[in-house]
């Protein structure tokens, strides 16, 4: 992100009515750290539900295209937002529901500590 | 503006999806972060149409959202546990295709947009595009509807520079001088210059892709709420995308390669293109009976399965054969490489599937020292996993995957389908080892005669 845009993030009044600029920049840099933090040690097993499992998180894309097609006007506006809202609801639905899925089986078993946390640190 | 109550439910959606990738990070919470993340998703959903921004339109959306649940929940419901990456790609991918639309869409209604908004709009509608027809790539690749290995086309690498900058310019371009044909330009480019990003990426290296292709469409997301002003979105789409880069940083060190190396292998040549060919040069082969004998006389027994052993779902047999050699007192144990499968955790989900006990899947680190106390290490549909050539050849695209050391054990036994090579369409020397033994099939075929032949020892 270049810092032209960061100065000219509060004249962004038009869409960001409520947020001053540096405060979005605020919130998206903490948000870094938080998502670097929470997921800084996972074991091997884990992975793929844990991709999965944020591949649905970010189908929240969902609040945004039910907002622009909420305000959307003529035929190609209409047409692009309710495919956006179309996909973003199968993007979030079939995450979190694929995710789930595979969890499942891990259930009724016992499970062990966590291994490979230690393994993919010794490599660093 | 919004009132406070629907501020408040945003953040405790946001919080929500902290608890959800928290949980998922541990088995014991895994299924408990999911439910937290959907019940936020569901309040930031619920609370949009009471957040006091005027809503036309409500059928469509309401109609659009009932079809996309459907087809979301159904096709997730569907899916086989095999094929699971290939469905999280497209999820991704419509992910990502959603947030460039919104862009887009949200461009053509802003009258005068200031810069950072231009520029919060370019990004998402590349990276968003990017990742859609990226993702779809991968899809194909991973469902084998093209080829899996590396696609490499003469000139491919001065092709892709220059979408790229063509990409580049077009975004540039747009900051300065809004149009409406320069925004369906950049989406036509950057929707080009994902499919030229992900062809060269090598069959065993796409999980890879997907996991950053996921951060890829978290960050777009994150842009789209720079574009709406809103905080969940950005909240939302930042913490995948970090977590997401750190995934994928993860999953590269599993595999021992850096990520570069992964994304840009085939451009450097570092990545052969693979013979593909099957080899005629001699084998040992066995009857079921030998291995039967070979496994029932032994003392201590691994069993290294790959994604062979899921596609000919005998993921069971598998296990009624375990079951059997430790009725007969012998040492079973699975070895479970990082990326066996086609996505790391895969074959972990694929042996759960089948109730194979977790006690006795032993992760790589843990069961490498044990093949040298080992009589039989069974390999059942893997290749290369198992394949010396991550050590011994510097030219091989493996070279650097740390590998289950089967090579340890006292006898190797291979269930393979044919002499075709694995996924990364790598020739395995350890199949030409005087120790080793191959039984040709399929690998539910050849278990169930295996589990016979022992039943009758």
């Amino acid at each position: 992100m270049s810092l032209s845009m960061l100065a000219a993030l509060p004249m962004a009044e038009e869409a960001a009515s409520d947020n001053s600029g540096m405060a979005l920049l605020t919130i998206f840099v903490l948000s870094v750290f938080v998502g670097f933090e929470v997921i800084s040690k996972v074991s091997a097993v884990l992975h793929t539900p844990l991709m999965s499992g944020a591949n649905a998180i970010h189908g929240i894309i969902l609040v945004g295209a039910i907002i622009v097609a909420g305000e959307a006007e003529g035929a190609l506006e209409l047409t692009l937002s309710t495919l956006a809202v179309v996909l973003a609801a199968i993007n979030l639905v079939g995450g979190f529901v694929v995710t789930d899925r595979m969890l499942e089986m891990f259930k009724p078993k016992v499970s062990k500590p966590v291994a490979s946390a230690e393994a993919g640190e010794e490599t660093k | 503006m919004t009132p406070t109550w629907v501020q408040l439910a945003n953040l405790a959606a946001a919080v929500m999806f902290i608890l959800a990738l928290k949980g998922l990070s541990s088995p014991k919470t895994a299924r408990q972060g999911v439910l937290i993340g959907a019940v936020g998703a569901a309040v930031a959903t619920v609370v949009v149409f009471f957040s006091g921004i005027e809503l036309m339109n409500l059928g469509l959306i309401l109609g659009g959202i009932a079809i996309g649940s459907l087809i979301g929940a159904v096709a997730a419901r569907r899916v086989q546990m095999t094929q699971m990456p290939q469905m999280v790609a497209l999820f991704n991918g419509v992910g990502g295709g959603a947030a460039a639309l919104v862009s887009i869409v949200e461009y053509n209604n802003i009258d005068e947009p200031a810069i950072a908004i231009l520029a919060a709009t370019v990004f998402t509608v590349i990276i968003g595009s990017v990742s859609f027809s990226g993702s779809i790539v991968t899809f194909l690749k991973l469902q084998e509807l093209i080829t899996t290995r590396p696609v490499i086309v003469p000139g491919g690498k001065y092709v892709t520079s220059l979408v790229a900058a063509a990409v580049i310019v077009v975004g540039a371009w747009l900051i300065a001088a809004p149009s409406t044909w320069l925004v369906v330009t950049l989406l036509l480019l950057s929707l080009v210059f994902g499919v030229l990003f992900v062809l060269p990426v090598g069959g065993a290296d796409v999980p890879i892709v997907i996991s950053l292709l996921n951060a890829f469409t978290g960050l777009s997301v994150a842009a789209g709420g720079f574009v709406l002003g809103n905080v969940l979105l950005i909240i939302a789409g930042t913490l995948v995308g970090a977590a997401g880069t750190m995934l994928t940083q993860l999953m590269a060190r599993a595999m021992g390669r850096p990520i570069t190396n992964t994304l840009f292998g085939a451009f450097s040549g570092t990545s052969t293109a693979g013979g593909g060919q099957a080899s005629d040069r001699p084998v040992r082969s066995g009857s079921p009976q030998d291995v039967a004998i070979m496994l029932g006389y032994a003392s201590k027994v691994i069993l290294v399965p790959g994604y062979g052993l899921a596609v000919a779902q005998a993921q069971s047999t598998l296990r009624e054969l375990a079951d059997l050699l430790a009725e007969r007192g012998i040492d079973v144990d699975y070895a479970i490489h990082p990326v066996a499968g086609r996505m790391p955790g895969h074959m972990n989900v694929l042996l759960a599937e089948a109730n194979v006990p977790y006690e006795q899947l032993k992760e790589m680190d843990e069961v490498n020292p044990e093949f040298v106390d080992t009589d039989v290490a069974l390999v059942v549909g893997a290749n290369d996993v198992v394949n010396p050539a991550a050590k011994d050849d510097p030219s091989a695209p493996i070279y650097g995957m740390p590998i289950l050391d089967v090579s340890n054990a006292g006898q190797v036994v291979f269930l393979k389908r044919s002499m075709r090579p694995g996924f990364a369409g790598i020739e395995n020397e350890l199949l030409f080892d005087p120790k080793t033994t191959l039984l040709f099939g399929d690998a539910k075929d050849s278990l169930t005669k295996v589990v016979t032949g022992v039943k009758g020892l």
